[in-house]
């Protein structure tokens, strides 16, 4: 009977005019796309300077803070206010601010000071640019130091805490290596949680479901029938997502093929089973595809892709652990770039098993034969 | 106009009607607007930090606690050697580890020079690179408190200002991103259907051979979504300011007005898609799938758009969501005029404008 319930199904997706090409086309665009704009980094800073002393020292300062490779000089305004304007059509990131008298007091051994203003609307970049701009200020307060008396430089009236940062696991933090595996994570789940959502609502809105429910179809082989077209879509799906990783960005996982293959064939029937679920409660297709995209978003924002799992309250840590996507997202990232086994990621195993049953279990208890 | 008006209460009879569906689009930004404005924040806290120190000295403790005493970390083990960092991150007992170099504290006073080098997992940069600038910030306030101790008479001191948002408070910059990004995909879905469930129940042959004209039509599909449209948006006002607490530094008006046009821009992007498509579902993947990638990380509202390439740039020009977010904040956070959003409103306004004609264009008013 199977057979013949799965020939229907995926005669009804390849006669599709739309999804087929969806299926394909989906997945190239977002990784054709999507990976060059994830990025934290912070470069290219636009700095405004005041300079109201016009001296040699305000001079190399701001030459200093220029040839750094951070920051860019969009305007030399004459006033704060000035300044604050460009801030204000976001010409300009942060403002530095040289006193009169700045070359004058230091020279009179009296030292000075210079004014920092970020942009904090994100608090992130704002900070970081201030952190930049703080130190090259010292650096250049230190060959200052260096120039007026050369016999203290260096000894512990200007004590100096010399920071190297390195980056394990990715040491040039190239971001295409985290968000490749993130986006293929996110189009299995878009493409596997949407589709089998839609699927039992089209076939109620239709009419076809009446006939479903009259024949002697169990309800587990009607639940099974609706799965399988999406597992095996959710397989070409990932193995498009590794041939691009491959030739565009060069990305091969440092671990097995096979290890993610047997994570995505658990993670693809946990999502799928959760739409279908969806499905079997909604009337409308409308109501359908809201719930499943209310789900997916929750799912996509608090999977610890764009902002870390750590730094959310402990009530968003619990609905992350609760996050197939999470698990998931893990796995993939673990296995292309540390090499994990499936030995080591036995934590996301169970979880993701444990929600490929639950969901899917659900979906056949709340699928009613009867209206 | 008669006509119009009755054409617009059929519509309201439509969704007024539809009580789940109708509930599902009030209660569902309620929830997403609390949730990712709470959760979602990139400021540090409570991270995990391992430290390696070869001897025990005091301006290494000095430095361990200061990391400890703050917000941003906790110390959670001591290591001593360089075999056991590998160890640390595989088993993630820690994100970064502080590795100082042996008789630190003697350097330090001798010869004015010690190191300390940070290394961070980053299997998730953006993660890894703001633990290394908290950390760094630590280090460097310390060696700021050892200068001026010193009382060395060539010191420049930094007086530094965090301008609009001093505390640094995460919502102030995701609240505007996520109210762009629900409103757009909301709208867009809603309306997205509009058109083609009449053409697929059947009901578009009675509207086509009605006397009303296709602006008339589109218009009165509009009209109640515009509406409830405007619930949402002030459900999702009083809870940005009441619950998550950031206020509208800037005028409220111009904050409403601006809202307004981009709920219009959205919901003509559903009605195009309406008029394009000829099913339900393909509507609603395109509305809700196709869309949701694209506004999340174009719209600048997670992952700076200066920093994109060129290409990129430009492709986020044509997202909506983009002008928006860039508008609600300069006039809620910055507590700017509507004179330096005049550029984001005439930008939407022309949106609206192509949308809208296209749609008219594309609407058949023959029977396929």
């Amino acid at each position: 009977m199977i057979k013949y319930l799965l020939k229907k199904e995926f005669k009804q997706i390849l006669r599709n005019s739309f999804l087929p090409k969806m299926i394909f086309i989906f997945p190239f665009m977002v990784l054709m796309v999507f990976p060059w704009a994830a990025s934290y980094e912070i470069k290219n800073l636009n700095l405004s300077v005041i300079d109201n002393d016009h001296s040699t020292f305000s001079r190399q300062l701001t030459q200093k803070i220029i040839s750094s490779r951070y920051f860019i000089l969009t305007d030399v305004s004459p006033n704060y206010n000035k300044a604050l304007t460009s801030i204000e059509k976001n010409v300009s990131d942060i403002i530095l601010e040289i006193p009169a008298d700045f070359e004058k007091s230091i020279v009179n051994r009296q030292g000075s000071k210079v004014m920092i203003s970020a942009n904090a609307v994100n608090g992130m970049k704002g900070g970081i640019g201030m952190t930049y701009l703080n130190s090259i200020v010292m650096d250049f307060n230190m060959d200052i130091i260096q120039k007026m008396m050369p016999a203290k430089a260096g000894t512990n009236s200007t004590p100096t805490i010399q920071l190297d940062t390195q980056y394990r696991f990715n040491p040039n933090l190239n971001y295409r290596v985290f968000m490749v595996p993130a986006l293929m994570v996110m189009i299995l789940t878009l493409l596997c949680g949407f589709l089998p959502a839609i699927s039992i609502v089209f076939e109620k809105e239709l009419g076809t479901m009446e006939q479903i429910n009259v024949s002697p179809v169990p309800k587990s082989l009607f639940i099974l029938a609706k799965l399988i077209p999406f597992w095996i879509i959710g397989f070409i799906v990932i193995t498009i997502g590794f041939i691009i990783a491959w030739a565009v960005y060069g990305l091969i996982p440092a671990g097995y093929f096979s290890t993610i293959y047997l994570f995505a064939a658990i993670y693809i029937l946990a999502v799928s089973g959760l739409g279908i679920v969806i499905s079997n409660y909604a009337s409308t297709l409308q109501q359908a595809m809201f719930i499943v995209f209310f789900f997916m978003m929750l799912f996509i924002m608090l999977s610890g892709l764009y902002t870390p799992i750590d730094s959310m309250p402990e009530w968003a840590k619990w609905i992350a652990a609760f996050n197939p996507l999470k698990h998931f997202m893990e796995v993939m990232r673990s296995v292309y770039l540390k090499g994990s086994n499936p030995i080591q990621l036995i934590k996301e195993l169970f979880a993701l098993v444990g929600f490929a049953i639950f969901f899917n279990s659900w979906a056949i208890l709340s699928y009613k034969k009867k209206n | 106009m008669k006509q119009l008006v009755s054409f617009i209460r059929k519509e309201f009879y439509h969704i007024l009607r539809d009580k789940t569906t109708m509930m599902i689009l009030l209660l569902m930004p309620i929830i997403q607007i609390i949730l990712f404005g709470f959760a979602l924040t990139t400021e540090v806290k409570n991270t995990e930090v391992a430290v390696l120190v070869p001897t025990n000295d005091e301006a290494s403790s000095r430095i361990i606690d200061k990391i400890n005493a703050s917000a941003y970390f906790d110390v959670v083990e001591k290591i001593h050697h360089t075999d056991e960092i590998q160890p640390v991150f595989r088993d993630a007992r820690a994100k970064l580890i502080v590795v100082f170099e042996d008789h630190f504290t003697e350097k330090l006073r001798q010869t004015g020079k010690a190191h300390i080098q940070l290394i961070a997992d980053a299997t998730d940069p953006n993660a890894a690179t703001s633990f290394t600038f908290y950390a760094s910030n630590i280090i460097n306030s310390y060696q700021q408190e050892l200068r001026e101790a010193t009382s060395n008479p060539y010191l420049i001191m930094p007086e530094i200002k965090m301008l609009y948002n001093p505390q640094m408070i995460g919502a102030f910059n995701f609240v505007p991103g996520v109210l762009g990004m629900i409103m757009l995909l909301i709208c867009a879905m809603m309306t997205s259907i509009a058109i083609v469930r009449e053409k697929e129940m059947g009901t578009m042959e009675i509207l086509l051979v009605s006397p009303m004209k296709p602006i008339y039509i589109i218009l009165s599909k509009i009209t109640p979504y515009f509406v409830l449209s405007c619930v949402n948006f002030a459900t999702i006002m009083l809870l940005s300011v009441f619950v998550l607490k950031v206020p509208i530094a800037g005028g409220f008006i111009s904050l409403v007005a601006v809202s307004l046009l981009y709920i219009f821009v959205s919901l003509s992007l559903g009605l195009l898609v309406s008029t394009l498509t000829n099913s339900q579902q393909a509507a609603m993947l395109i509305s809700g799938m196709g869309l949701m990638i694209p506004v999340m990380l174009l719209s600048g509202m997670i992952f700076p758009i200066e920093n994109m390439p060129v290409a990129l740039q430009w492709l986020s020009d044509i997202v909506p969501a983009k002008w928006y977010i860039s508008a609600v904040k300069a006039i809620m956070i910055k507590g700017l005029g509507i004179t330096s959003v005049l550029k984001e409103i005439g930008i939407l306004s022309l949106m609206s404008l192509v949308l809208v004609t296209i749609s008219l264009k594309k609407f058949k008013i023959r029977l396929e």
